[in-house]
């Protein structure tokens, strides 16, 4: 297999509250020989915010991060679905809104930057099943899970809407997704099935509906409870930030105790690989993943 | 190969006046390639029970009665084929009605909260007429097009029931509502634009409580992406001067004022600026984990301190939100 060869936008989060995501990507990189080039240049996506806000700035701003993984000629990998999401949406409206694109390249033409939309946008996860391919990283596994009932939770951002999506994510079937499923077949696990493996975890309005938030994460978390998952696993660091920092709160509008290691995708597949949680950064979470190592 | 398939559906049996308890009953039958989830609705009531309820009309996509839930999917009957269906979930399907909780019978469900906010965003053009108009009242085809879509709204409730917002706070509008209310406040002939901005602008009703998941454009039967016009609605109060501060508001523009320094955002920040140092209260437990964990520093969010990682290039960011940034609050 030749080498794979991704321009990585490391969001935020990444950056900031989950360094531990940025740091067990790369080690699943080095462990795969997949070849990354950090887009030092990137701004913040918007995060969804932004764009309720004043959408065409979003667009711009989105645009110009495009630009430098163009500038490479490289697939944009995103480790973060609300980047993947708002990076595409705005990919998408150049793409197919000529009067749009015209008026995003004349404000990039001032920073002498041009959005061609020659490169694709792809979440890490996709990057790993379809192109690196799920047959190749169970021949990596040194440490399989075996012994974990993992819960996948997918993340509104990566599956919907699926119109978006469906050339970068492998035709995820929003309403029965399978992509973490068959990855953590892969590295050995045991997937945990439930209803709200698809569903919202609130992040976006922690704010300013609180109690909508924490009902929302909880019903999710304690639905995988009950199903015995020991950790839950997500590709989005926004689902993960909710779901790990917010436990106490979360349990006491759902009215249990809500105990749960929430892993960022990377961080088990580097587990498997045989990183250990040191070195993936499980000392970052709020909620400690104590039970990891069999 | 057969041109039928043989299928067992699970269906959902309920009737508010005589069952305490919900049940699911099997039936079997072979399926053909161009049948509708409507046909197998009524080959369950025609030649399986007579009892078994849900609603239908048009068969043509446009009264909106038969939308139900598939395998969790919200699904408009008379126009969904059923082999589609039946692939994507490996031949089992499941039905259900689009909210279990408002059940009547079977799949007919009590839409009263849906009507009730449509009809809260005044779903129609309120203007004063001429009522001997000597000329007609014209609209360019750019302005009608702002709404072509959003008019095709059938009122099938399936974006409201799908919506995880709704579920957990019932004062929020939901997608259909609003999906209305940006209808009708852009149309050009309408004067009640102001009024039907605010409500969608109100805390714990409009749009502020939803929770971008998109749950809405993946439901909608006519592919009307309602959180695309709630994102509008959101643009539109900024635009109109309706939007006032408060935490959600500039929650959205703070993000303006993180990026403009650092090109990422601020995670501290965004939070002090949005909920303003006496709202840090509610966050200081959080706060204190997250620190514990190294997730933020002691000294993340003052105002003199600056903890956070620049893009690099920062300047060409500052130039474009300089050039590009068209609202304020």
């Amino acid at each position: 297999m030749s080498t794979l060869k991704y321009a990585l936008f490391t969001g935020c989060t990444a950056k900031q509250s989950t360094p531990e995501l940025l740091s067990s990507t790369l080690a699943v990189a080095k462990k795969l020989g997949i070849e990354i080039t950090i887009l030092e240049e990137a701004s913040c996506c918007g995060a969804s915010h932004l764009q309720d806000f004043d959408e065409f700035l979003a667009h711009v701003l989105n645009a110009r991060n495009i630009c430098y993984a163009e500038k490479l000629g490289l697939t944009m990998i995103t480790i973060c679905n609300t980047c993947q999401l708002n990076s595409a949406m705005t990919k998408h409206a150049l793409d197919t809104d000529p009067e749009l694109k015209a008026r995003v390249n004349e404000k990039l033409a001032e920073v002498g930057l041009e959005y061609k939309g020659t490169s694709e946008i792809k979440h890490f996860l996709y990057c790993l099943i379809d192109e690196y391919g799920l047959e190749n990283i169970k021949d990596k596994v040194e440490v399989p899970l075996s012994h974990l009932n993992i819960a996948p939770f997918y993340g509104c951002h990566n599956i919907r809407p699926s119109e978006l999506h469906h050339t970068s994510n492998g035709g995820e079937n929003p309403y029965n997704p399978t992509s973490l499923d068959q990855l953590i077949d892969a590295l050995e696990g045991h997937p945990v099935d439930y209803d709200h493996k698809n569903k919202c975890c609130g992040f976006h309005v922690e704010l300013q509906a609180n109690h909508t938030s924490e009902i929302l994460a909880g019903n999710a978390m304690v639905d995988a409870i009950d199903n015995n998952a020991d950790i839950m696993v997500t590709p989005c660091p926004l689902c993960h930030l909710k779901m790990d920092t917010y436990q106490d709160d979360i349990g006491k509008v759902i009215g249990r105790d809500v105990e749960l290691p929430v892993l960022h995708m990377p961080q088990m597949v580097a587990l498997a690989l045989g990183c250990t949680p040191k070195e993936i950064g499980l000392n970052y979470h709020v909620q400690k993943a104590t039970h990891l190592t069999a | 190969m057969s041109d039928t398939r043989k299928v067992t559906i699970k269906a959902f049996r309920f009737n508010a006046e005589t069952d305490y308890l919900p049940y699911y009953k099997q039936y079997e039958m072979e399926v053909g390639k161009d049948e509708l989830i409507l046909d197998l609705l009524n080959r369950i009531k025609w030649e399986h029970d007579g009892s078994f309820s849900y609603r239908r009309s048009c068969r043509h996509g446009i009264c909106g009665a038969c939308a139900i839930k598939v395998n969790g999917r919200a699904t408009l009957a008379c126009k969904q084929n059923a082999i589609e269906l039946l692939d994507l979930f490996n031949n089992e399907l499941v039905f259900e009605p689009s909210s279990k909780k408002r059940v009547v019978k079977d799949m007919i469900i009590d839409k009263k909260d849906f009507w009730d906010k449509h009809a809260a965003v005044q779903p129609y053009v309120v203007a004063d007429i001429d009522p001997h108009p000597e000329h007609e009242t014209k609209q360019s085809i750019a302005d009608f097009n702002k709404f072509l879509d959003s008019d095709l709204c059938i009122q099938c409730g399936a974006c409201h029931y799908s919506c995880p917002a709704l579920e957990a706070n019932s004062d929020f509008l939901g997608p259909a509502a609003l999906n209305a209310a940006y209808r009708f406040t852009i149309d050009t002939r309408d004067e009640a634009g102001k009024e039907r901005l605010e409500l969608t602008a109100e805390p714990g009703v409009g749009v502020w409580d939803c929770v971008k998941c998109f749950e809405c454009a993946e439901a909608c039967p006519k592919d009307i992406n309602p959180i695309e016009k709630i994102t509008k609605l959101h643009n539109m109060q900024f635009e109109q001067g309706v939007a006032v501060s408060n935490v959600a508001t500039r929650h959205a523009e703070g993000f303006v004022r993180s990026i403009k320094k650092h090109g990422f955002l601020d995670e501290a920040d965004i939070v002090v600026y949005s909920e303003g140092y006496l709202g840090m209260y509610k966050h200081l437990k959080t706060a204190m984990k997250m620190m514990k964990a190294g997730k933020i520093h002691w000294n993340d969010g003052l105002p003199w301190v600056d903890n956070v990682p620049k893009s690099k290039n920062l300047d060409e960011i500052q130039k474009l939100i300089e050039i590009s940034q068209t609202n304020k609050l």
